[in-house]
């Protein structure tokens, strides 16, 4: 379902990686590793159309996604290294905010839903910027817990750092709920990790 | 809802939650056009022939304070790629911010411009005429700000560049605004300056979302 073709991309003066292929069916989990500095995050940015490639190109439902790119974004949850929220907002307008910029209807019974499932049940209406590290990284991965049926990749820039174990669990869970349903998931983690669904792997060298 | 009216309303939340951060630039404002009578003399005649001056050049000023709240936080805690990556187009995004943006702090400088016109002497017709003219200026300073905002954003020296960008692209404004109280006081037509505010105005509208859309793309790459 989705696919790179020959990626290069030039960061600094530097070439950190060229003639990058791999295709991932769906259902499929692609774990992308390799030591700090690689460019694992900049491959990470590529597929999502936040940096364009030097060359080669990113293919998503068979056609490059610089011919679809708000289709592709309809369809694209991207969690960076960046939480992506407000320290002025509570954890439930952050969420009901960030669902609407990805184009998803949610209610504030919802994103209560999706914040208990982190274990941040006590915390909805808590300004972020009262939240632990942690607690804030459990805000921006409770994206991946609301109802969001059009998402078709998931593509997270380490989601497991930060995290304790409970919460490492529930967002493991939640991957192997949405790969269930069909989806690719792309992400990075220096953590081991375990899923049930098929894991490939991408190792990009230094 | 659209995300329109979402990022409108989501931004002037931010700014009441931040009050103060409007109310600096506003302040400001207030004190560098307070500052001229004070550095003039309290010659009435000169005051009144400055006034429509001072206050452009006040509302340019301010206006470029708070140019480096559009994008720069947004930028830092990482909203501002999600917006790239919304479901809708980033122009609609970059418009719904540049309206909020223009509320906090274009729009206040135009309700506190009689009240400044009065203490440079300023009489009804006349500060009528100036409130206009910024009424339909400073959404101009706003969408142009936009664009070298976004230019920036992310810069170490980001803000001494947004002013060198900016302030070259403001005169216009500034030329067709200050001169529309000039013409009203030499007894001509200010139809014709408002006219082409008016026009700046919409050339602004249509242009400078699109342009600072495509440039917070290269700015983020």
């Amino acid at each position: 379902m989705l696919a790179a073709e020959n990626l290069e991309c030039v960061r600094g003066g530097r070439d950190l990686f060229s003639n990058l292929s791999f295709s991932v069916p769906s259902g499929t989990l692609l774990r992308v590793s390799g030591a700090n500095g690689a460019g694992k995050t900049s491959l990470l940015r590529i597929l999502c159309g936040l940096l364009l490639p030097n060359s080669g190109e990113v293919i998503w439902r068979s056609s490059p996604v610089r011919k679809q790119r708000e289709s592709y974004w309809r369809e694209l949850r991207y969690i960076g290294h960046l939480a992506g929220i407000k320290d002025e907002f509570t954890a439930a307008e952050n969420l009901v905010f960030a669902a609407a910029l990805a184009g998803v209807a949610v209610t504030a019974a919802g994103a209560r839903e999706a914040l208990d499932q982190l274990g941040l049940a006590r915390f909805v209406h808590m300004p972020v910027r009262m939240l632990s590290q942690g607690q804030r990284r459990r805000v921006a991965l409770a994206r991946l817990a609301l109802p969001d049926p059009a998402a078709g990749l998931w593509v997270l820039d380490e989601p497991l750092s930060a995290l304790d174990t409970d919460a490492a669990d529930c967002v493991l869970s939640l991957i192997d709920a949405r790969l269930a349903a069909g989806a690719v998931v792309v992400m990075t983690s220096h953590q081991p990790f375990t899923v049930a669904a098929e894991l490939r792997s991408i190792n990009i060298p230094v | 809802m659209s995300i329109w009216t979402r990022i409108v309303q989501r931004d002037l939340r931010i700014a009441w939650r931040r009050r103060s951060d409007a109310l600096s630039s506003l302040f400001f404002f207030v004190i560098v056009v307070s500052l001229f009578p004070l550095g003039v003399g309290p010659e009435p005649g000169t005051l009144r022939l400055i006034a429509s001056g001072v206050l452009w050049v006040a509302a340019l000023l301010a206006t470029l304070l708070s140019l480096g709240r559009l994008f720069a936080a947004d930028h830092l805690d990482g909203t501002l790629e999600q917006m790239l990556l919304a479901a809708e187009p980033l122009w609609l995004v970059v418009t719904g911010k540049v309206f909020a943006h223009w509320l906090t702090s274009g729009l206040p400088l135009v309700l506190l411009s009689p009240l400044m016109g009065l203490q440079f002497g300023l009489e009804g017709e006349e500060i009528a005429v100036l409130s206009g003219a910024l009424l339909l200026g400073t959404p101009v300073l706003s969408l142009i700000g936009a664009i070298g905002a976004a230019l920036t954003v992310g810069l170490r020296a980001g803000s001494v560049l947004l002013a060198l960008l900016v302030l070259p692209l403001y005169i216009p404004v500034l030329v067709f605004g200050a001169a529309a109280s000039g013409a009203h006081a030499s007894g001509l037509a200010v139809t014709p300056h408002f006219s082409i505010l008016g026009a700046l105005l919409l050339a602004s509208a249509a242009l400078s979302p699109w342009a600072a859309a495509a440039a917070l793309r290269i700015s983020l790459e």
